[in-house]
C-alpha cells in the first residue's frame, strides 16, 4: 500500500546494512497497516481458540432443557440502588404473559473477572478452575444467549473455534507438502510425469468442489468418534484442494528450471533430489506462501459449509458450522436471531485471512504490486 | 471451429474417464452396496432385487463392475433412485434445468454489477468510489454464502417482501402461465443475490486491474492525444482490450459458482442438483449421489469449452485449432 519504491533484493555491496528478503518483506508488511490489522486480528483469534476454556463461562455441552432458546443477557453498569458502578451487573430474565423473555431488574449478580468456574485444563495440560469472567453460582450469565438446547452460545462460538480454525490449518499444510511434492516433480522432470500428474489435477479441478466434498462426507461413518471425523475431513479437504496449488507451483518450477544456476548445479551433478530441495523449492516459497495464506480462508468456508449442512463435525462438539445449523430452521432463525453469532466470526476470520494474504503478496513480491 | 471444437472435445475425453472412476471410486468405498438398501425394501421381490444385481454386475469383480457401471452410464443410465423411484436420469434432467436457471440468473447478475463497477473504480482510481468497491468486494469475497442466504432469508421473513425459499408458491398450479412465471422470478430474486455477490467480487477486481493496466499502454495515450472523447477512449479502445482476461477467469468462475450454488440451493430450498446430491448422500441413495456428481463435472467442462469458444469469438487475435 506504501508509495514508497520497492527495495531492490540485492543491496549495494559496502553500504554496510544489508538485509535478508526476509527482513525487506517483513518491513513492507510492516508499513501496511491494514494488513497488520489483520494479522493482529489473526493472531487474536487463534489465541481466542487456545484459550478456549478458560474463556469460556460454560463446558460446551451443558445442556439446560428449561432454557433453551434464552436471549443474551442484558449486562448493567448500575447497581439495585440505580447508582453507575464500576462493577458490571448481569440481570436476570424472566417470561412475560406471551412467553418470550424480558430482563427482570430485580435480580442481578455481578460479573467478575477471574471467576471460579468449571474444571479444565488450561492448555489441555494445567488443571485450572479459574475462567476469565463469569457469574458467582448458578446465575444463568450467557452473553450470546443459548441454543436450542440451552448450552451457551458463547462458550461454544469460543471453545467451536479450535476445530474451525485449526482445520483450515492443518489442511494447508497438507495441501502445501502435496502441492510442493507434486508440482516440484511435474515440473522438474517435465515430459511424461508432468503430463500424467497435470491431468490428475485437472480431473480433480473439473469437478465442483462442493460436490466432491459432499460425496466424500457422505460415505463417512456416522459412528465414529469425533477425532477420527476431524482428521477424515481434513483429509478430504486436502484431497481435493491440493491440485491447484500444485498446478502454481509447477509453473513456477517450470520457469526456474531453465536458469542458469540450476544448470549449473546440474553441471556440477548434484543430484536431482538435492536440486529440487535446494534450488527449485525456496524460489517457489514467496508464491506458495502468499497461495497458501489465501487459500485458509476457503477450507475454513469448505469446513463451515459441510458442518452447516450436518455433514463434516457433528453435534455435540462444536464448530462454527455446525452451530448455524440450527438456523436452517426459518421459525426458529428468527425467534433467536442471536444463533447467527458464528456466521459473523466466520465472515471476520475470513476477511482476516483475505487481506493478511494481500498484503504478504505485496510484501514478498514487489513485482506483483498494483 | 468444428476442428476446434472436436479436439477440445476428445481432450475432455480421459478428464471425463478420470471423473467417472473417482465417482466409482466413491460409490465403492460407501458401506454396503445400493441393493442392500434396496433389497430391505418390502415392495419389491427378491427376484427383481437379484435382477438388478445382475444388471448393475454387483456379484462381479470391481474392475468388471467399473467397466458395467461406465458402459450403462454412457447410455444415460445411471441406474435408479431408492427415494424417488424413478431412474436417476429423469430425476436429474428436472434438477438440472433449474440450477441451469439459478446460475445464469447468478452469472448474469454478477456482471452486469461487476463490470461497470470495476470499469468505474479504474477510471476514478483512489477516489472515494475506488474505495468504496473494493470494500464491497472484499467483503463479497469473504461473506459465506450460506450465511448470507440466512441473513436475507431473514430479511425476507421480517419483510415480508419476498417469499421465502423454494421454487414456486403453493398455489402455483391455480395460476396462469405469466403469473407463473412471476412467481418463479420472485422466488429466483433472492438466491440470484446470494450467489451474485460471491461471484461479483472476484470480477470486479479482475476488471479493476486488467483496465488499469490497459490505460497505461501506449494507444490509450496515443488516442487521448488524438482529442477522442474520453468515453471513446475508455469504452472502445480500453474496455475492449481489458475485458479479454475476464473471459479467461469465466470458466473458473464456473466451478465456484456451482459449488456455490449447491449450498445456497440447501438454505433456500431452491430444487437444483445441489439440493438433490445432499438429499441423496442424507438418504444412502448412491447411484443419485454419482449421477449428479458426474453431471456437474460435465456442466464444468462444458462450460470452460463455452469459456474458450468465447475468448476466441471476442479476441480475434486467438486462432482455434492451432493451439
Amino acid at each position: 500500500m506504501s508509495e514508497l519504491p520497492a527495495p531492490q533484493e540485492e543491496t549495494l555491496e559496502g553500504s554496510g546494512k544489508s538485509q535478508t528478503p526476509g527482513q525487506l518483506a517483513w518491513g513492507q508488511l510492516r508499513r501496511n497497516r491494514v494488513a497488520m490489522a489483520a494479522g493482529i486480528v489473526v493472531c487474536l483469534l487463534y489465541l481466542m481458540a487456545i484459550f478456549g476454556e478458560f474463556i469460556s463461562p460454560y463446558p460446551v455441552a451443558d445442556i439446560r432443557p428449561a432454557l433453551y432458546h434464552h436471549p443474551p443477557t442484558p449486562i448493567v453498569w448500575h447497581d439495585a440502588a440505580g447508582h453507575f458502578s464500576l462493577q458490571p451487573y448481569a440481570l436476570g430474565m424472566k417470561k412475560d404473559a406471551k412467553d418470550e423473555y424480558v430482563p427482570d431488574p430485580t435480580v442481578r449478580a455481578p460479573i467478575r473477572l477471574f471467576n471460579t468456574g468449571f474444571a479444565y485444563k488450561l492448555l489441555w495440560i494445567v488443571p485450572l478452575r479459574i475462567h476469565l469472567f463469569g457469574t458467582s453460582g448458578d446465575f444463568p450469565f450467557f452473553p450470546l444467549g443459548t441454543d436450542h438446547l440451552g448450552r451457551d452460545v458463547f462458550s461454544r462460538l469460543v471453545v467451536g473455534s479450535q476445530v474451525s480454525l485449526s482445520i483450515g490449518l492443518v489442511a494447508i499444510a497438507i495441501t502445501f507438502s502435496i502441492g510442493l511434492l507434486v508440482g516440484g516433480a511435474a515440473g522438474f522432470y517435465g515430459g511424461r510425469v508432468d503430463n500424467v500428474l497435470m491431468r490428475l489435477c485437472e480431473v480433480l479441478q473439473s469437478i465442483p468442489s462442493f460436490y466432491l466434498l459432499i460425496a466424500l462426507a457422505g460415505i463417512l461413518p456416522t459412528k465414529i468418534p469425533p477425532a477420527v471425523t476431524f482428521l477424515m475431513i481434513i483429509g478430504i479437504l486436502s484431497f481435493v484442494g491440493w491440485a491447484g496449488l500444485a498446478r502454481v507451483i509447477r509453473g513456477i518450477t517450470l520457469s526456474v528450471r531453465e536458469r542458469e544456476y540450476v544448470e549449473a548445479a546440474r553441471a556440477l551433478g548434484v543430484s536431482d533430489f538435492k536440486i529440487i530441495v535446494r534450488h527449485l523449492l525456496p524460489s517457489t516459497f514467496t508464491i506458495a506462501i502468499v497461495n497458501a495464506t489465501l487459500a485458509i480462508p476457503g477450507f475454513i468456508l469448505a469446513e463451515a459449509g459441510l458442518s452447516f449442512l450436518g455433514l463434516g463435525i457433528r453435534d455435540p462438539v462444536p464448530s462454527w458450522g455446525n452451530m448455524l445449523n440450527e438456523a436452517r430452521d426459518l421459525e426458529v432463525l428468527t425467534r433467536a436471531t442471536w444463533i447467527l453469532a458464528p456466521g459473523f466470526l466466520i465472515f471476520i476470520t475470513v476477511i482476516a485471512f483475505n487481506t493478511l494474504g494481500d498484503g504478504l503478496r505485496d510484501a514478498l513480491d514487489p513485482k506483483l504490486r498494483r | 471451429m468444428i476442428r476446434f471444437l472436436l479436439k477440445r472435445l476428445l481432450n475432455m475425453l480421459p478428464l471425463v474417464i478420470g471423473i467417472s472412476f473417482i465417482s466409482f471410486a466413491i460409490l465403492r468405498l460407501a458401506p454396503g452396496d445400493f441393493v442392500t438398501t434396496l433389497s430391505q425394501d418390502p415392495n419389491l421381490s427378491k427376484e427383481a432385487v437379484a435382477q438388478m444385481r445382475a444388471e448393475y454386475g454387483l456379484d462381479k469383480p470391481w474392475l468388471v463392475q467399473y467397466f458395467l457401471w461406465l458402459f450403462n452410464a454412457l447410455r444415460l443410465n445411471f441406474g435408479y433412485s431408492l427415494a424417488y423411484h424413478i431412474p436417476v436420469v429423469t430425476l436429474m434432467m428436472q434438477r438440472l434445468g433449474n440450477t441451469l436457471l439459478l446460475s445464469i440468473c447468478a452469472l448474469a447478475f454478477s456482471w452486469g454489477v461487476a463490470i461497470p463497477l470495476g470499469v468505474c473504480a479504474a477510471v476514478r482510481r483512489n477516489t472515494w468510489i475506488d474505495r468504496f468497491v473494493s470494500l464491497f468486494a472484499f467483503a463479497g469475497i469473504s461473506t459465506p454464502g450460506f450465511f448470507l442466504a440466512l441473513l436475507l432469508l431473514l430479511f425476507a421473513q421480517k419483510t415480508g417482501w419476498f417469499p421465502i425459499g423454494g421454487m414456486h408458491s403453493s398455489d402455483a398450479d391455480l395460476m396462469s402461465p405469466s403469473e407463473r412465471l412471476w412467481d418463479v422470478a420472485r422466488h429466483l430474486m433472492l438466491p440470484t443475490l446470494v450467489l451474485g455477490i460471491g461471484g461479483c467480487a472476484g470480477i470486479m477486481r479482475q476488471m479493476r486491474g486488467s483496465l488499469l493496466d490497459t490505460l497505461r499502454e501506449n494507444y490509450i495515450t496515443a488516442s487521448r492525444a488524438r482529442g477522442l472523447s474520453e468515453r471513446v477512449v475508455i469504452w472502445k479502445h480500453g474496455f475492449r482490450n481489458a475485458i479479454n482476461p475476464l473471459i479467461t477467469i469465466f470458466g473458473f468462475s464456473l466451478a465456484g459458482l456451482l459449488s456455490g450454488a449447491a449450498l445456497v440451493e440447501n438454505v433456500m430450498s431452491w430444487p437444483g442438483l445441489g439440493r438433490l446430491i445432499l438429499e441423496a448422500v442424507q438418504s444412502g441413495d448412491q447411484y443419485v449421489v454419482m449421477g449428479s456428481f458426474v453431471m456437474s463435472a460435465t456442466l464444468l467442462l462444458l462450460g470452460n469449452l463455452f469459456s474458450d469458444v468465447l475468448l476466441a469469438v471476442t479476441d480475434p487475435r486467438i486462432k482455434l485449432g492451432r493451439g
